[in-house]
């Protein structure tokens, strides 16, 4: 989807608030938030795709200003009611007060068929796919062609796994991008690497 | 935060909602005390940026293990006790030279390889950094301290699958003879994420 988690290349932010051996965790609910959703995963609850897209179907004015942990317990517990764990009304019954969830989720997809191995070296485009799902793909490498750099291990399909839909694992591969490819003039020049699902790409032409 | 929900009342705060789901959980059976105990041993003595210093020091010092470490880095770091979680399938290790930079980031969530470099920094988990990094990468590492010469190659690193990706610094010059154990204490998780050079 394309949501707005999906920041690479957005304009309007300011300064990272940078610190030497910044900090992990600042308040003890935090590390709490993360080993919830990390036991959830742990019993099978639902998976790190699965929790990924729950974060991005956040209402988009509720993602801006959430933190991180606050967006990882509104995952957990969305996924938690669609699943039938708990019920929205026991969160807030317990919560005493209101305790917003995600937007229900769009239909995944499968392994786009017309997918192709490929090799290092490789000139490749990224696929002009809108997908209402799930999806690794950033939107600032869309329709953008690059050269592959390095292949992974096969993965399982986000798109698919992020729904509970069947299909095969596949590849993943590093592409190297140009930023003025991405960007014209309007960024630092630089070399920009991104994981690819295979589904995502085509040969260039 | 806007109010979401059906029935309008006001939205509980954040420590709430977080004890509303360890209730009902603990209620159910799961346990998440013992969880959460296990998680903060994790968290705070095993996921530390000490590993990947590890790591870093014996790239240095034995070109044999850094070649193997190129070829496969999550082979390679069983070489040191250390490990990766199953669903991290493949590490890949960026060299850094005089003249190349590299620098990772994870613009759509916050992936890191959290068991060898340590549980990312609130910075790298930010709107800001996300969203500006891979575009502005060279104003960014400067205005986080890092100004590099105008001719060096900067490569900028996405997370945007289960590969997770590592920074192996320059090796300072004045180490040489050195022990591992010392170099290791030269090295930070920020090198490792390739927002400082060492």
């Amino acid at each position: 989807m394309d949501g707005m988690h999906d920041l690479g290349g957005k304009h309007g932010f300011g300064r990272v608030r940078y610190s030497l051996r910044a900090q992990t965790f600042h308040e003890p609910w935090e590390k709490r938030v993360n080993a919830l959703y990390s036991l959830a995963v742990k019993l099978g609850i639902f998976n790190m795709d699965e929790y990924r897209h729950a974060i991005e179907r956040m209402e988009p004015r509720h993602y801006l200003s959430a933190s991180y942990y606050e967006r990882s317990l509104t995952s957990l517990a969305t996924l938690c009611v669609e699943k039938g764990i708990l019920t929205q009304e026991e969160l807030e019954r317990r919560a005493g007060g209101a305790f917003p969830l995600s937007s229900p989720s769009a239909p995944g997809r499968g392994n786009v068929a017309t997918r192709q191995p490929l090799q290092v070296g490789d000139k490749v485009t990224v696929k002009t796919d809108y997908v209402p799902g799930h999806v690794r793909m950033p939107g600032y490498i869309r329709g953008k062609s690059g050269v592959v750099v390095g292949v992974s291990p096969p993965y399982p399909f986000p798109d698919a796994h992020g729904h509970g839909v069947e299909a095969e694992d596949e590849p993943t591969y590093d592409v190297r991008f140009d930023s003025r490819d991405l960007w014209s003039d309007s960024a630092d020049a630089a070399f920009v690497h991104v994981g690819v699902f295979e589904s995502y790409l085509e040969r260039a032409k | 935060m806007p109010d979401q929900t059906h029935h309008h009342q006001a939205t509980a705060p954040v420590e709430k909602r977080v004890d509303a789901i360890q209730e009902a959980f603990h209620e159910r059976g799961m346990e998440p005390e013992n969880f959460i105990r296990e998680f903060k041993h994790l968290a705070e003595e095993e996921w530390v940026p000490e590993n990947g210093a590890r790591v870093v020091a014996k790239a240095w010092t034995d070109p044999a293990f850094r070649e193997r470490l190129f070829a496969n880095g999550r082979e390679a770091v069983t070489e040191l006790g250390l490990s990766m979680p199953p669903h991290h399938r493949h590490l890949v290790v960026l060299e850094n030279t005089p003249k190349v930079h590299n620098v990772i980031c994870c613009t759509l969530c916050s992936c890191t390889a959290f068991s060898i470099i340590g549980l990312p920094p609130d910075w790298y988990k930010d709107l800001e950094y996300r969203a500006r990094v891979v575009r502005q990468s060279r104003t960014v590492l400067k205005e986080m301290g890092l100004e590099l010469p105008a001719d060096m190659e900067i490569r900028v690193w996405d997370t945007t699958a289960d590969t997770r990706y590592m920074v192996l610094p320059v090796r300072p010059a004045g180490t040489e003879g050195w022990s591992e154990e010392k170099l290791a204490g030269l090295v930070t998780k920020d090198a490792m994420i390739g927002v400082s050079r060492l």
